[in-house]
């Protein structure tokens, strides 16, 4: 019950957030400080879930060598920055973790 | 163009995107199962919430126990881009009747408003265009909820050796890493991250919270400094 309720919530507010400027229902010009917040939402909250995945592996704090993912998700921002490539990105990093963890 | 022509056009507009989203919604089915969730729910995200990176939180956060509330206001936050979209077609969609407002409100993603927006902003009447942004956004919908279902179906059968818990992390950086455009952005990336990194052990995933507000206070702070040091060059000059 409390899932399904989650879930609904989750949809409310995400369809009120792409409703309420689409109806004009609230007419005033969004405040400048706002609008130039909101292009930032999406790499701030990105990168505070892709950080904490490269450096507490399994829940454990790890900043080293032997740290499979963090080696991973660095060969795959280079991959990220010089391709733009999202589906080759996920795919070499992927290969790169599969042959770390072999090793 | 016709209203039929303008549907077909925007469902073709969306076609190559939408094939570019399958992995993801694969992905995602696999990832929500994995992370506990029953199979109708996952699959009721994907048409309820309708909306990738905070499906793909939702369900990590479901996972791992955290207060519904808690995962409704990071929904909230990680969501809150799309107001964006919603303002600048907003003039374009004046003319319509209410129902076709809240129709095209809910097919609002990132991927339709790619090629919408493009459309209403080509020359030509816009008396028809909401049938692109129909057919756009409908076209986005089914693969989406397609591409979930395959997920949820096959999500049992991968082995965790496989690791593709990890494909959230990298779908993320795939998508925000070519955006670092700028001093600012990066900025807003790292800080961000270092105070997710630093914050992790609080309960109730509220690093995440924290870590998102400090990155987007330090990318607008790092902007308007950057805006100021222009303006007074070229109050000199």
């Amino acid at each position: 019950m409390t899932l399904w309720l989650t879930l609904l919530g989750m949809g409310l507010v995400t369809y009120a957030i792409r409703a309420v400027p689409l109806l004009a229902l609230d007419r005033r010009p969004m405040p400048p400080r706002l609008r130039q917040a909101l292009r930032f939402v999406p790499p701030a909250v990105l990168s505070a879930i892709v950080f904490p995945e490269m450096l507490w592996p399994g829940g454990r704090f790890d900043l080293s060598l032997a740290n499979d993912r963090l080696l991973a998700g660095l060969l795959a921002i280079a991959v990220a920055w010089f391709s733009k490539n999202v589906l080759l990105t996920i795919g070499l990093g992927l290969l790169t973790l599969w042959l770390l963890q072999a090793l | 163009m016709h209203p039929h022509a303008q549907f077909l056009a925007g469902v073709r507009s969306e076609l190559p995107i939408a094939l570019g989203v399958i992995p993801f919604g694969l992905i995602y089915g696999v990832l929500a199962l994995g992370a506990g969730l029953p199979a109708d729910a996952a699959q009721a995200m994907s048409s309820v919430v309708f909306a990738g990176s905070s499906q793909f939180i939702g369900q990590q956060m479901i996972g791992a126990g955290a207060p519904p509330l808690l995962v409704v206001v990071t929904a909230f936050v990680v969501n809150l881009r799309h107001a964006l979209y919603s303002t600048s077609i907003e003039p374009y969609v004046k003319h319509l009747p209410v129902r076709w407002k809240l129709t095209l409100a809910y097919l609002l993603t990132d991927e339709a408003y790619a090629t919408t927006i493009v459309n209403y902003q080509a020359p030509g009447d816009v008396t028809h265009k909401h049938w692109f942004f129909l057919g756009a956004g409908l076209t986005l919908w089914s693969v989406w909820q397609a591409s979930t279902a395959a997920g949820v179906l096959f999500g049992a059968q991968v082995p965790a050796a496989w690791a593709l818990d990890f494909t959230l992390a990298l779908t993320f950086i795939g998508l925000v890493v070519p955006a670092l455009k700028d001093r600012a952005g990066l900025a807003a990336a790292v800080s961000a991250g270092l105070v997710a990194v630093a914050a992790y052990t609080l309960p109730l995933k509220l690093g995440l919270l924290l870590a998102a507000f400090t990155g987007i206070g330090v990318g607008v702070a790092v902007e308007s400094a950057a805006r100021d040091r222009r303006l007074a060059s070229r109050d000199r000059g």
